[in-house]
């Protein structure tokens, strides 16, 4: 088996070595395209040995040097940063194998370019998980941004254009104008940005700022898609779906919701954060989040968009749990990026299998295709009730903590915005499968069948049902991350 | 000077102490060589040398003021105050540092660049008006005398303007924009001169750290004032500081792409040096004065630059214009720094010198291997799908454009860092806010800028453009500059807190 530390080397730097020989390897697109899923094993690979150490209780560290004095470059994996970094890995090795259909059933251009910038974007997802300091987690979340820019953009359309004004002009804004300050911040009130178990700022800063300090980071970090900066997310669209699957269903916006989780837990101290009361206001912002994207999204009749709209309202979960920072919560928030990843991308996969296959991309044009592509609206479907939060399904163990953690915090009115959210859920994400399955064709289309497109939507929700049954795994380390 | 602390080293017996002499010397004396070189390649040779002379010798001069020495050259070895005293510090070697390193990468860069610009037969004339604005420039640095600086204030303005309206063969306006530049910095020069005459009257010195020492007791304030007045509000139109800017835009994108990347890199960069050394260095006796001055005046003009810099960018469609825009913002946030006054901010102001060198450096050397591969001025559509017409060229463009807009891992984010962390620290959140939008705003423009480059297809009958390793060697160690100072940033940061310290004491 690698050292702890080789295995942190391999999985930052096998996305890169993609991403950096995908152009040398374009002369056959087949090695081009192999490179992406061998990829993903290699680095899920390196993942799960980092994720065991840190199940064992070790910090896995790497320390890479010094930009200048009290910056450092040093990854250093937290519980929850394994949890993250095995939700990115893992779902790269089948969003790669799906990009290869996608872009090929597609006749897509720039596909060089494509799987490179893709492969940048899971190195940037890989370096913010398993980030040992602020600053670490910072840098490369704007290089997720800056490196996903080319991929909405990919068709170069006027619409994609101004699509990536958005995307840019707002994930660039927040982090700039909120995000930096925050984190400049934290390092003249602490003294430092490194991760610490119960936080760095308690007993440093003064209370009555700490609401302050979170709404920077809460708005800052606009790929958490809070509203009201969650308009990048439907603009983001635009992008070819293994785009839309991967990056904005998982990688980009769990790594927002991801430095939120660590600036609550790691930074800020979860102890701290309850007894000031200082994120009461995040906790009405996120529930209103919830409820109003739901809302958005029944009336979109774009698969995407109204899938869009959902992440936004899911993401608010992981934020409300982080708000309410109690450990159940906290443990369901944690969970949920697991639960959510793997709900949400089967959903974008099927979307984009519906448009490869059938070229269909509106809900109400779904009416009766369900027999012509059984295996994509039955992962379709599997994918939305685990995002409902069914048992025997994923999302049922997230959902349950949440809204344990909320009960217990005493937010009852909060248990009511989940209980009203996941009857909305059922509404909108059972809408397609129903219309495919139980109404009367109204067009016929012609299907052309590409396996690569079907295989891992079918895959990752038996993932989802997996993931009901196998929890354990992925508990131990959401337990890790608030008992210690 | 200021900096107690600081062991100086006498008499002449060593090559150490005639570093800086050598290093004003060196590039005044091969001008007159390049001038009377017919071809273009022996005056580029002669600007080569001159400059690569230079950077080894800032090199030497940091490396002695590094370890908290502080080197003084008596010229012709006259003794202060009577003779003219240079003295070089850590503010000093490292602002000469930053200036010859990147006079060095422009001048081979301009190798190929010049001649699509200017024609063969003027090139040595070019590269004596070149040598001499830096020698100019290096003096205009080092020299502890008040009257002394404006000499060499003259010098290298007047070379700048010849750099400047040699652009005249590509395009006439550069005669127009070099007359506004002799005139506008005759007046800023004037104005220099005017002060020193006010503070020569009362205390009867022109060396400055006499004039530090006396100017507290001279006793007339009024004159006290005007003298600082005038002198402060000249070097502000040297550095181009809103709203006495308003010869930068034009100077910049009309003169020879070369030209502008040195002026852009080294030139402001020296008058705003200068402009800390009168206010900490002449005047650090009359504290009060002086935060008057920065935290009154120069403070809101500089957030004020910022702004108009940018927004006038934003509205750009040529881009070495939008680029001078862009450098009248860049200013504003280096005057920002000096104008909180604070050890803090002072080092901030240092490390944006620096890098702000290297990222302008680097951004108008790539145009100007756009303006030679395209052979016209390069507005924004002529870069259309630049990025897979000319990939190389258009990557460092690239890389310094992010590091202009500040993404980290780039010298830019560090800049930004630190002058975050200054003023928070000062505890001026309004400024921050302000300072912040502009920041984001700069995306924006630059942003134009790279979408146009990358994310549109070539037009269908573009012509095939070349990439000569020549060019795009320089441009490249620039861009790559840019992102070892993001990631190994210690030298600069380390460097300029030094330079600080010996500006305005204080260990941050």
């Amino acid at each position: 088996m690698m050292s702890v530390q080789t295995a942190m080397l391999v999985g930052l730097l096998a996305p890169l070595a993609v991403a950096l020989l995908t152009p040398f390897l374009a002369v056959r697109s087949q090695w081009r395209d192999a490179a992406g899923p061998i990829g993903g094993i290699i680095t899920f690979a390196a993942a799960i040995e980092i994720a065991l150490a840190v199940l064992e209780g070790h910090i896995p560290r790497l320390f890479i040097g010094q930009i200048a004095e009290g910056l450092s470059i040093e990854f250093a994996v937290t519980p929850l940063g394994a949890i993250f970094g095995l939700v990115a890995s893992g779902l790269w090795i089948l969003a790669a194998l799906y990009s290869v259909g996608y872009m090929r059933g597609n006749h897509e251009k720039h596909q060089t370019r494509f799987a490179a910038f893709y492969a940048v974007a899971v190195h940037a997802a890989m370096a913010v998980a398993w980030s040992g300091n602020l600053l670490v987690l910072f840098v490369f979340y704007e290089i997720l941004t800056f490196s996903t820019y080319p991929l909405v953009t990919h068709k170069e359309s006027d619409a994609a254009r101004n699509a990536g004004r958005l995307y840019m002009g707002i994930l660039v804004g927040t982090s700039v104008i909120l995000l930096l300050p925050a984190v400049v911040w934290v390092w003249l009130t602490a003294g430092s940005l490194d991760f610490r178990e119960g936080g760095i700022l308690a007993g440093k800063i003064d209370p009555a700022y700490l609401p302050i300090l979170l709404g920077l980071f809460a708005f800052g970090v606009g790929k958490a898609a809070l509203m009201p900066i969650h308009r990048w997310l439907p603009a983001a669209m635009v992008a070819p779906t293994p785009v839309s699957a991967l990056l904005h269903a998982v990688a980009v916006v769990k790594a927002g919701v991801f430095t939120i989780l660590t600036v609550v837990v790691y930074i800020i101290g979860a102890d701290l954060l309850t007894s000031s009361g200082a994120a009461s206001w995040l906790i009405w912002l996120s529930s209103f989040t919830i409820l109003a994207s739901s809302m958005v999204a029944i009336t979109k009749d774009d698969i995407k968009a109204r899938l869009a709209y959902s992440t936004i309202s899911q993401l608010s979960y992981i934020v409300l749990g982080a708000a309410i920072a109690t450990t159940v919560a906290l443990q369901g928030a944690a969970l949920h990026i697991v639960m959510h990843a793997a709900g949400k991308i089967t959903l974008f996969f099927c979307a984009g299998a519906i448009y490869v296959q059938a070229h269909l991309t509106k809900i109400s044009e779904l009416d009766g295709q369900g027999r012509d592509m059984p295996w994509v609206f039955a992962a379709f479907f599997i994918g939305a009730l685990s995002i409902i939060g069914i048992p025997p399904l994923g999302g049922s163990w997230s959902k349950f903590l949440l809204m344990v953690g909320a009960a217990d915090a005493g937010y009852l009115a909060v248990l009511a915005v989940l209980g009203l959210s996941s009857l909305l859920n059922v509404y909108y994400l059972l809408e397609p499968v129903s219309r495919a399955f139980f109404r009367d064709k109204k067009q016929t289309v012609k299907v052309t069948v590409h396996p690569l497109v079907i295989i891992p939507p079918v895959f990752t929700a038996l993932l989802s049902i997996g993931l009901f049954f196998y929890v354990e795994y992925f508990e131990a380390l959401a337990k890790l991350m608030v008992m210690r | 000077m200021t900096g107690a602390g600081f062991e100086l080293i006498k008499g002449t017996a060593t090559i150490l102490n005639n570093l800086p002499a050598l290093l004003v010397v060196i590039p005044l004396l091969l001008a007159p060589l390049s001038a009377l070189s017919g071809k273009s390649v022996f005056g580029w040779a002669l600007g080569l040398f001159g400059t690569g002379a230079s950077f080894v010798l800032a090199l030497m001069l940091q490396s002695v003021t590094e370890v908290g020495m502080r080197l003084t050259y008596h010229m012709g070895n006259w003794p202060p105050p009577w003779g003219i005293e240079f003295v070089v510090d850590s503010a000093t070697s490292f602002t000469l540092v930053v200036m010859s390193a990147l006079a060095f990468l422009t001048t081979l860069a301009a190798r190929r660049i010049l001649p699509a610009e200017i024609a063969v037969k003027d090139c040595g004339k070019f590269y004596a008006a070149w040598l001499l604005v830096c020698g100019g420039l290096y003096g205009l640095v080092m020299t502890a005398d008040a009257f002394n600086l404006f000499v060499f204030l003259e010098i290298s303005a007047l070379s700048s303007v010849i750099l400047i309206s040699m652009g005249a063969g590509t395009d006439r306006r550069a005669l127009v924009a070099s007359y506004n530049y002799l005139v506008i910095g005759a007046v800023g020069a004037t104005f220099y001169v005017i002060g020193v005459g006010f503070v020569y009257a009362i205390t009867g010195t022109l060396n400055m750290v006499d004039l530090a020492t006396r100017l507290p007791t001279a006793g007339n304030d009024m004159v006290l004032y005007v003298g600082f007045g005038f002198m402060v509000a000249g070097m502000m139109v040297k550095a181009a500081i809103f709203p006495v800017h308003i010869w930068l835009p034009a100077a910049y994108s009309y003169a020879p792409s070369v030209a502008s990347s040195l002026l852009a890199a080294i030139a402001t960069k020296a008058a705003l040096y200068v402009l800390a050394r009168i206010a900490f260095t002449i005047f650090g006796g009359s504290a009060d004065l002086v935060s008057m001055a920065f935290n009154g005046i120069i403070l809101p003009l500089a957030i004020a630059g910022i702004f108009v810099g940018t927004i006038m960018a934003i509205y750009e469609h040529d881009i070495k214009k939008l680029l001078a825009h862009s450098s009248v913002a860049q200013i504003g946030y280096i005057a920002l720094g000096f104008a909180l006054l604070t050890p803090a901010s002072v080092s901030a102001s240092f490390i944006h010198i620096a890098n702000h060198a290297l990222i302008k450096g680097g951004l108008f050397m790539a145009v100007g291997s756009f303006v030679l591969a395209l052979g016209r001025r390069a507005d924004l559509e002529q870069v259309v799908g630049l990025g897979r017409r000319m990939p190389i060229t258009a990557t460092a463009f690239l890389i310094c454009g992010l590091s202009l807009a500040g993404l980290p891992l780039t010298a830019g984010f560090v800049s930004k860092l630190y002058l975050v962390r200054a003023i928070l620290e000062s505890g001026s959140y309004a400024i921050l806010g302000l300072v912040l939008a502009s920041s984001a705003l700069s995306v924006v423009y630059l942003w134009k800028i790279f979408e146009v480059m990358w994310m549109r297809p070539a037009p269908a009958k573009a012509p095939i453009l070349v990439e000569t390793p020549a060019v795009y060697i320089p441009i490249l160690i620039v861009a790559i500059a840019n992102i070892w100072f993001g990631v190994d940033a210690d030298w600069i940061v380390s460097g300029a807190r030094l330079a600080a310290a010996a500006l305005v004491g204080g260990g941050t």
